[in-house]
């Protein structure tokens, strides 16, 4: 099935694009496109690991099971400034 | 009301968030304004470059007003934010509550501010005299 991934901040810094569809088996969950971008990004690695899952715009755990179409987003960690 | 919210390019108007809160009601208004410092970690910062997820940033926005009315019973919420370049001295974001007395728009503004700053998908990079960086956290 496709997933449509999007890139943003560090991640799209590292990637290079905006955006790409993946093709992943059907039942992936968002912990094995994780696994998949390592070996594609291998420079991901770090920032990876800090980095928070959305799809369709809602944060996910990482064995959330991922469905044909859906938006997959890597969320580094937001913010900044002291309280 | 429905909550005002708002991501844009352009400069942050405070007063026509404040404007969009006020009413006859509403005793109080609380307005935070984060605003673009000179410095950071120790370093001398140029400018900063904000970046967004926009859908979600909107829909994690409406949640947590969503749930500061729902906990303080508030009803009149103005959140700005403001994104790509920003220059120092800047306002980022704005905050703007007003409630029938003041208590409420205090700790409703501190809690929409202190939790947009964790779940919120608005990222800044600083723009340093000696390099740039993607800030976390």
């Amino acid at each position: 099935m496709k997933i449509h991934l999007r890139y943003f901040a560090s991640f799209r810094d590292i990637v290079g694009q905006s955006e790409e569809m993946l093709i992943v088996d059907d039942g992936a969950s968002v912990a094995d496109v994780r696994a998949l971008l390592l070996v594609r990004y291998p420079r991901l690695q770090p920032v990876i690991e800090r980095s928070a899952s959305a799809v369709n715009h809602g944060y996910v755990p990482q064995d959330a099971t991922l469905h044909e179409g859906d938006e997959v987003v890597f969320i580094p960690p937001v913010g900044g400034g002291t309280p | 009301m429905e909550p005002f919210i708002q991501i844009t390019r352009e400069p942050l108007d405070r007063n026509a968030l404040v404007a969009a809160v006020t009413d006859p009601g509403a005793g109080g208004i609380v307005v935070f304004e984060g605003v673009v410092r000179d410095n950071a970690r120790g370093k001398q910062v140029r400018y900063l470059e904000y970046d967004v997820y926009p859908e979600m940033a909107m829909q994690q926005i409406r949640e947590i007003i969503a749930e500061a009315e729902k906990r303080w019973n508030v009803d009149r919420v103005a959140v700005a934010h403001r994104i790509g370049r920003l220059e120092i001295g800047e306002a980022s974001v704005i905050i703007v509550v007003a409630t029938p007395h003041r208590a409420e728009a205090f700790e409703a503004c501190r809690y929409i501010i202190d939790t947009l700053k964790t779940k919120v998908p608005i990222w800044k990079k600083e723009i340093a005299m000696n390099g740039e960086e993607w800030v976390e956290g």
